[in-house]
């Protein structure tokens, strides 16, 4: 039996040096004293002092975590309904074209779901900002949180939530006391892919606002296509930083209810 | 067993389903399907008719019995004729596979090392190629910017070892937009080729081994059939948004970089062209439900075999 050898062990270094020292180096150069690029100047971190100044930039992280935090929010509570419907209720009227419209925003090119949102908008006479860019968000990220709770409720046993009916509960309340409580991490991580979704989007944003509403993808877009600056770089590195620190917790938070659990 | 319902009962309990469907239903109906039906009639629509595009000239849906005497087929027959949308598809489509192609020779290595890796090091490689699906697209692209552009890092390193004066020239150009789509998807590419390599039952690679058989034999006839429904799963998931992708090859791409997804930006926000854009729409989507209906075939057919 062939083992664990140093050529798989060159291969996973590789692979992972990849994935991380393009970010790594970014990360370095954000703490670059020297306005130029590529030249080491000595660590400082006055481009996160100027940050702090960046109005627009700052107004723009602020639009974005609000329009992240509500869209995810009624996404996740949409996603637990169509996961219910979609595992529990068998065949219904309609089935076929409820789990195609779940599937189909998952390959949709985002400049097709982002046009044909702003055409709707426009159709409807809509006042373009923050409340369209969070629909458009919502009608993205619900079909990622559906399969994140779907394959969860799946393997729920649902003998737990008809014994509690048994004894009498009524099905909102079997449901809320006794499964939404086993499925809470499936839908907190549901919530999170929905909430860094919504953080990342550029293109649909880019399409769905109007010019009341700029979000911090759109903003950092416009000055990414000006070139490479250390301000940029401290940008992305509290970003990044941030991200990390939600996923790698909220892994060691699954992982300990999972070795907790018998 | 639970006794089975009073009449009354099963009324409530069918209502609360209905209850429970009808929100997620009538969002995505409102905002997934409703859109699609806009976009394919928006297409068929002369552009005179529909501009200027901030003004919201077609006051709600009383307009668009107008908009349907109108309709013809003007914008596809524009597809067709102009060489630029029909070189835009196939170079789309030409890049997004040589990206899975890449994208499986750098990923299949590395998801074949993770599951051979010691059992309790496997959640963390896990939690390692996830988590850069996580950091924002956009910063991960940017990252390569500072790499890949004159006297940006690849060319102060390359310098620094002597290999080469002169600057590698490689943003701007197809081969920077491959490398930028690589590595935006290689874990959409690690994670199911993993799933399906860790699913293997080793004793069959054991038992090969028994009977002789030598380990790059029983690579290729064990190893890779068990895996491809992983490796087709993860060359799906590169090449399906890798068609579409805009941030790319605008950001990394150079002005000869042709991919459908700028196209329809560019007509869309530069030239205004609302019903041209639509048009670009509804082609790009047939060209993405072919390998779609392929793949399902496929397991259909492999399904019945069996």
């Amino acid at each position: 039996m062939r083992r664990f050898g140093p050529l798989h062990m060159t291969a996973l270094a590789a692979g992972l040096a990849f994935l991380y020292l393009p970010m790594l180096i970014l990360i370095a150069y954000s703490f670059n004293a020297s306005r130029l690029v590529t030249v080491w100047g000595g660590f400082s971190t006055r481009w996160y002092a100027s940050l702090l100044q960046n109005q627009p930039l700052l107004d723009a992280a602020w639009l974005s975590l609000q329009v992240a935090f509500v869209s995810a929010t009624i996404a996740t509570i949409l996603a637990l309904l169509a996961a219910v419907a979609l595992v529990r209720y068998g065949r219904f009227r309609g089935r076929t074209l409820f789990s195609g419209m779940i599937g189909a925003p998952l390959i949709m090119p985002e400049v097709v779901t982002g046009l044909s949102l702003l055409l709707l908008f426009v159709a409807l006479g809509l006042d373009r900002g923050f409340w369209t860019v969070t629909i458009a968000h919502v009608t993205l990220t619900m079909c990622f949180a559906t399969v994140v709770i779907q394959s969860r409720l799946v393997a729920f046993d649902a003998s737990l939530e008809e014994a509690a009916q048994d004894l009498g509960a009524p099905p909102w309340k079997a449901f809320l006391t006794v499964t939404l409580p086993i499925l809470a991490p499936a839908v907190a991580a549901a919530w999170m892919l929905a909430f860094t979704l919504s953080l990342d989007d550029l293109v649909i944003a880019s399409f769905t606002t109007g010019p009341s509403a700029t979000t911090l993808p759109m903003r950092l877009y416009s000055a990414v296509r000006l070139g490479v600056t250390p301000e940029i770089n401290a940008a992305s590195t509290i970003l990044i930083a941030f991200v990390a620190i939600v996923v790698v917790s909220a892994s060691l938070v699954v992982k300990r209810e999972l070795v907790t659990r018998p | 067993m639970s006794a089975p319902p009073v009449a009354g009962e099963r009324g409530r309990l069918r209502a609360g389903r209905v209850l429970v469907l009808a929100l997620p239903y009538l969002w995505l109906a409102a905002f997934f399907l409703a859109p699609f039906a806009i976009v394919a009639r928006m297409s068929l629509s002369d552009s005179a008719r529909a501009l200027p595009p901030y003004a919201p000239h077609w006051e709600g849906l009383s307009r668009l019995g107008a908009f349907l005497s109108a309709l013809d087929f003007e914008n596809y027959a524009l597809l067709a004729s102009d060489t630029l949308y029909l070189d835009a598809y196939l170079s789309s489509v030409r890049l997004a596979a040589f990206a899975t192609l890449l994208a499986l020779a750098v990923g299949f290595p590395l998801a074949y090392a993770m599951a051979r890796a010691p059992r309790q090091w496997q959640p963390a490689l896990l939690v390692a190629v996830i988590l850069p699906f996580w950091t924002s697209f956009l910063i991960r692209i940017y990252a390569w910017i500072g790499i890949l552009r004159p006297q940006g890092f690849l060319d102060a390193v390359a310098q620094g070892l002597g290999l080469t004066d002169a600057p590698l020239g490689i943003m701007n150009t197809d081969a920077a937009v491959l490398i930028g789509m690589v590595y935006s998807y290689l874990p959409f590419m690690v994670l199911p080729v993993y799933a399906a390599l860790e699913r293997i039952d080793r004793s069959l690679l054991e038992a090969a081994a028994d009977l002789g058989s030598p380990p790059w034999k029983s690579f290729w006839t064990i190893t890779v059939p068990l895996a491809a429904p992983g490796i087709v799963a993860g060359c799906l998931l590169v090449f399906i948004p890798a068609i579409g992708e805009f941030v790319i090859p605008d950001l990394l791409g150079g002005p000869d970089t042709l991919m459908i997804g700028k196209v329809l930006w560019t007509e869309f926000f530069s030239n205004r062209d609302w019903p041209l854009s639509s048009a670009v729409a509804v082609v790009l989507l047939a060209v993405l439900l072919l390998p779609v209906i392929v793949f399902q075939r496929a397991l259909k057919a492999r399904e019945g075999s069996r």
